[in-house]
């Protein structure tokens, strides 16, 4: 443990649920000022919670509060904001159709008219872009910037609010290695300034690399405070989940086999006119994984959803050496489904199922019109669907073990093995995966990792795509990295490493 | 056609679009804040009930429009609730907002005046009367622009200048000042507004509170200005040509004024002739009637541009979890 | 995670709503004077007290069956089709003509054409918008509400300019031929031995609604295209990423929710007025938002509600008749159901959650 004379915030005790749900319980922390503080935790250990609760975002049901050693109570962001705090979330709140000045002056107008807050606001953006290497545009509209520059945005409008306190979340999820780095030199330089940050955050690396001191956080509980210097990551990994983690996957040397699936040249263009996908070529062979790694948005998530059938794309697919249709009509994802790609995708709750449906409606999903659950192509064949759904809860080991439970009753380790169990029990041809351990538990890890060697070890291709570069690594026969719509390069997962990947990864050859 | 008749056809168009621009602008704040109001209509409704039957037993219009208008505050006031402060679905709540008008204004009509649902006709200052500007009468022989003044721009109510005047107001509170700044931003993203230490529900409240407002003043000119009472069911559907004109208008004030003025125009003419020849073919007074739909519809399909409504509009605002 | 248990939301909340919305219409009732009890009193005696009574209000709940059929369909896809009213409108111009042009036989065939008719030009009416909403992004509450009025003018065209019988001042088709007209339920039940009251519109329409509320929970719960709107319904994307085409659900579900409402026609108009006039449906497209809502969405729940409706109908009707309690009451009763279960539902379950929560937890 650190001893802290005199916290910048001092936290007593935070209790918070939701419903049923104790996302933090009886939580305490102090914070040096001037400091860096990382808060480390899986998905779900309630770290959001506890910092959108010191923001004002959440109320808390118990504790208090203490900012500069003084008691207050936090009840809105507005209270947060007058204390000197601000925030940028994960999920940016911006407003899209306003420019950068428009959302910098949001709330902190200073008058009745706009006009010299805008004129005001354009002055200190400068100065401020100078101080910290905050370039942005003030003009532009939120919606014509990068993913870079909208982050940018959102520390501009702590530092115009004249925050003291900065808490970041997630804050790298979305940036390449090198725009990462350029984060961290901001954030070093408000500390040298004497502000105060706290990052949210699972990357362990991140942790080591930048900040101060560390809290770990398991489920709502918050385990440890430690100095950064006196742990490891592999420390801080136990901490994490409670036991000794194996990063390491034991597998044997794969049987590679015929080509299952061939990409020529695909491209795909979004809806705003810009390229998603640029002239994408790669093979897959049976018997082996293919890892994608790169930074989220970087085409990744197209790629998927070209090769799931989900978006149309210019170029050639070939599987199984027949080509695919990827045009007409007919190309959707029934028909590739037909065809023997399943797919696992990247969001569960939005793509894989249906929240509302009874876990045994959507063993179904996407599958719904084959013969099997089908009467005369017409009715559905309830009976068959939910013998089906109990044998797959059974062989995926999901719980509860009751198929008349809605998906959304179930956690997000068992609503992924309800997917995965869909899709693998298929027996498809090709396997695509999207980040297939978000958000689950440990446990659950193992569990579908050991699945993906199953599938590869029977003679199957196996697509992974993850922003894990551990999870790629570990798994991966052969690895791609995407960068800006492109493949980079290609490496031998026994033959590389994250510094090599990682290098690609920022667009770098 | 006569120049006279044009003029006479289009100074009824401006009376005809009084009601409409009031209550489209009234639209135009609750949409643009990100609350969808088709209890525009209802609101319209319960205030030109209330506001002729007050200005008949008080025998001031002036009594009768903050009447109206209360009438009109109390039904936003049941919207927001329902979809502000209990998160349910703004459509439904402005389906149920029109009937409950619908049926109450009848059922107390009935109540209080048993003459089948409307009230007595109001006369003298028991209704907005028209206002002879400034010159009127000296400038009526003047070529041209003598008529135009005399007929067209001079000559209306108080209401309808109030109403042409409101246009560059909203204008500018939407788009020059902070309120209006908080608001549109709470239509596109809430959440933005949340975390930068505003109430969304205290703006939304607010744009909803000036909707119920100036669909006060549209259901009060409705039963004092451009009638001279309430009978049953009178708003016959222009909450929902307001609707339209704000969506025609793409959710823009200055285009607001002219969708309305063409609905003004078009209602004007079929109210004036049962059939129209135009190059020898006959345009039934239906199709005239029909138009202002239509041509919503075109403008939402986006043959003609595109109407892109507020982002965030018709959903309730929910703290992600 | 359920906080409620599925009996609770089935019955519960709808039924709490609905004690609310009587609650304030008897507050109404008190306040312009009249006594709610007694008014309660006269509406069951005029709508259930007799069989004339009972024929008026299953004439009425028939038009809501279809009508609320309509618009639970559409929600089940996620569409809220307001557009009731003006697909019904169509309705009764496809089963005029299909009575008029033909020379039926007998009644059944007749009977048939006409559904046929009302369907087809229903789901006309709702294809426009449909279409619109699938290929252009239009929003179809908005573009169904413009459709309501564009029916409106274009029958008001029709019956003025080409149906009107020479000499006729009235906007109405000539009488429907006497081969086109529908047994009555004294019909029917008469054949069993059954008496019923003559007068009654109430007419063998009755069954096709009730056949209507089968094939409707067939096609939601028991297709493949059932499986596909509830999808969709629920989830968009997630419904695209099983493959289901947007376009064609939101097409279908539409296309099956006007051609409900427009099959509402053989009811009114070939079963009751024989003849094809002005404003035949009377509001009955929007009472089916009121049904819907307070149906949840289900067969059963709809054939209750459109029960309901029509007694409140036919009783509301008997309480103009005999007090100065005007119609229009009714109407104020449908605003409120329409609340309480539609945009105030969280009035009501959130107080029920909380009461189900620490219910819960002290058993635990």
């Amino acid at each position: 443990m650190v001893a802290i004379q005199n916290p910048v915030i001092e936290l007593e005790s935070i209790s918070k649920s939701f419903g049923p749900v104790k996302a933090n319980k009886n939580i305490s922390l102090k914070i040096e000022p001037g400091t860096i503080h990382g808060i480390v935790g899986e998905n779900g250990a309630g770290k959001s919670t506890l910092m959108s609760i010191l923001y004002g975002f959440y109320k808390a049901d118990s504790g208090t509060i203490k900012i500069q050693g003084k008691r207050v109570s936090i009840v809105d962001s507005q209270t947060a904001i007058e204390h000197g705090i601000g925030m940028v979330f994960q999920h940016f709140k911006l407003v899209e159709t306003f420019t950068v000045l428009e959302n910098i002056i949001l709330g902190a107008e200073g008058g009745n008219l706009i006009g010299q807050s805008i004129t005001n606001a354009r002055q200190t953006l400068s100065k401020l872009a100078e101080d910290y290497e905050l370039n942005v545009d003030p003009d532009s509209l939120i919606e014509g910037i990068s993913v870079g520059m909208q982050q940018r945005v959102e520390i501009l409008k702590a530092l115009y609010r004249k925050a003291e306190i900065l808490i970041l979340d997630e804050p790298t999820g979305v940036l390449t290695p090198a725009e990462a780095e350029h984060l961290f030199r901001i954030l070093r330089n408000l500390k040298a300034e004497g502000k105060t940050i706290v990052l949210i955050t699972h990357k362990l690396k991140e942790i080591m690399n930048v900040t101060d001191t560390v809290s770990v956080m398991r489920q709502g509980e918050m385990t440890s405070t430690i100095a950064t210097n006196d742990t490891s990551p592999e420390k801080l990994a136990e901490l994490m989940v409670g036991r000794k983690v194996l990063l390491r996957v034991q597998k044997k040397p794969p049987k590679v086999g015929r080509t299952v699936l061939a990409c020529e040249k695909l491209s795909y263009v979004d809806k705003k006119g810009i390229y998603r996908l640029k002239d994408i070529s790669f093979e897959i062979k049976a018997g082996e994984i293919l890892g994608i790694a790169g930074v989220a948005g970087n085409g990744q998530s197209e790629l998927l959803e070209v090769l799931a059938g989900i978006k149309h794309a210019d170029g050639k697919l070939t599987l199984n050496s027949a080509e695919i249709d990827l045009h007409s009509t007919q190309s959707t994802p029934l028909t590739r489904r037909h065809l023997g790609i399943s797919h696992v995708p990247e969001d569960r709750q939005r793509l894989g199922l249906i929240m509302e449906f009874y876990a045994w409606e959507n063993i179904a999903l996407g599958y719904h019109d084959s013969d099997t659950y089908n009467i005369n192509g017409i009715f559905m064949n309830n009976r068959a669907i939910k013998s089906q759904a109990e044998h797959r809860i059974n062989n995926f080991d999901i719980r509860p073990r009751n198929p008349n439970l809605m998906a959304k009753s179930f956690s997000g380790g068992n609503q992924q093995k309800i997917v995965l169990a869909r899709e693998i029990e298929q027996n498809p041809d090709l396997l695509i995966v999207g980040q297939p351990t978000r958000g689950v538990d440990i446990g659950a890890i193992e569990f579908i990792h050991s699945r993906l060697i199953n599938m590869r070890d029977s003679g199957k291709a196996v697509l992974l795509i993850s922003v894990e570069l551990d999870e790629i690594l570990s798994l991966s026969d052969r690895i791609l990295v995407m960068f800006d719509g492109k493949i980079m390069g290609e490496k031998e997962a026994s033959k590389t490493n994250e510094k090599e990947l990682g290098l690609l990864m920022a667009g770098v050859n | 056609m006569d120049f006279f008749t044009l003029l006479q056809i289009l100074d009824s168009s401006v009376r005809l679009a009084t009601p409409l621009i009031f209550a489209a602008l009234a639209g135009l704040f609750s949409e643009r804040a990100g609350i969808f109001d088709i209890g525009l209509e209802g609101k319209m409704l319960a205030s030109a009930f209330l506001a002729a039957a007050l200005a008949y037993t008080s025998g001031s219009v002036w009594i009768g429009l903050i009447a109206g208008t209360i009438a009109s505050l109390l039904f936003s006031g049941i919207h927001g609730v329902a979809s502000i402060t209990f998160r349910g679905n703004q459509l439904i709540s402005g389906v149920a907002i029109n009937f409950l008008a619908s049926g109450l204004t009848v059922l107390v009509a009935q109540h209080w005046f048993s003459q089948g649902g409307r009230t007595p006709s109001l006369s003298g200052a028991a209704r907005f009367n028209p206002i002879e500007l400034p010159w009127a009468e000296s400038f009526k022989d003047l070529p041209f622009f003598g008529p135009v003044y005399y007929e067209l721009i001079s000559g209306h109510t108080i209401l309808v200048y109030v109403a042409l005047i409101l246009v560059p107001l909203s204008w500018w509170v939407l788009f020059r000042t902070t309120f209006g700044l908080r608001l549109r931003a709470v239509g596109e993203n809430p959440a933005a507004v949340d975390t930068a230490g505003i109430s969304v529900a205290r703006t939304r409240y607010l744009a909803i509170i000036i909707c119920g407002l100036l669909c006060g003043f549209s259901g009060a000119y409705l039963a004092t200005g451009l009638s001279a009472g309430f009978i049953k069911d009178m708003s016959a559907g222009r909450g929902y040509i307001a609707l339209a004109a704000l969506i025609f208008a793409k959710w823009r004030p200055w285009y607001i004024l002219l969708a309305c003025l063409l609905f003004g125009f078009l209602e004007a003419i079929s109210n004036r002739y049962q059939n129209i020849d135009i190059f020898h073919i006959t345009v039934p007074v239906q199709l005239m009637q029909a138009l202002p739909y239509i041509l919503t519809v075109v403008i939402l399909a986006g043959f003609i541009g595109k109407a892109i409504p507020p982002k965030a509009g018709g959903e309730p605002y929910i703290k992600e979890r | 995670m359920d906080i409620l248990p599925k009996w609770a939301e089935v019955i519960l909340i709808p039924v709490v709503s609905l004690i609310l919305s009587f609650v304030i219409s008897a507050i109404v009732i008190i306040a312009i004077g009249e006594d709610p009890i007694a008014a309660l009193a006269l509406m069951i005696d005029g709508a259930l007290g007799s069989t004339y009574g009972w024929g008026y209000t299953l004439y009425y709940a028939t038009n809501f069956i279809f009508t609320g059929l309509a618009v639970s369909v559409a929600f089940h896809a996620k569409m809220f089709n307001i557009g009731g009213e003006g697909q019904a409108t169509l309705g009764g111009l496809g089963v005029a003509l299909m009575c008029l042009h033909f020379n039926w036989p007998h009644w059944s065939l007749a009977l048939l054409g006409a559904s046929l008719g009302g369907l087809v030009f229903g789901a006309f009416w709702a294809l426009v918008p449909a279409y619109l909403q699938a290929k252009r992004g239009s929003h179809i509450v908005i573009t169904t509400i413009m459709f309501n009025f564009i029916a409106a003018s274009l029958l008001n065209y029709l019956l003025v300019n080409i149906f009107r019988p020479d000499g006729s001042m009235d906007p109405a088709t000539k009488k429907f031929p006497e081969a086109t007209h529908l047994p009555t339920l004294h019909d029917v039940l008469g054949s069993f031995g059954i008496p019923f009251s003559k007068a009654a519109p109430a007419n063998i329409c009755f069954f096709v609604a009730i056949c209507s509320c089968f094939l409707v929970w067939v096609l939601i719960w028991r297709t493949r295209l059932g499986y596909e709107i509830r999808a969709f319904g629920h989830s968009e994307s997630a419904a695209k990423y099983g493959g289901i085409s947007t376009h064609k659900i939101i097409l279908l579900s539409m296309v099956l929710s006007g051609g409900l409402a427009g099959m509402m026609a053989i009811n009114n108009v070939m079963g009751e007025a024989e003849r094809l006039v002005m404003n035949s449906v009377e509001g009955a497209g929007f009472i089916g938002i009121a049904v819907a809502l307070m149906g949840r969405s289900h067969p059963i729940g709809v054939f209750l509600a459109a029960v309901l409706f029509g007694f409140l109908y036919q009783g509301g009707a008997e309480l103009a008749l005999w007090t100065s309690i005007p119609r229009e009451l009714i109407i104020v009763i449908q605003a409120l159901v329409i609340l309480f279960t539609g945009a105030l539902d969280n009035l009501v379950r959130m107080p029920l959650e909380k009461l189900f929560l620490n219910f819960k937890l002290r058993n635990l």
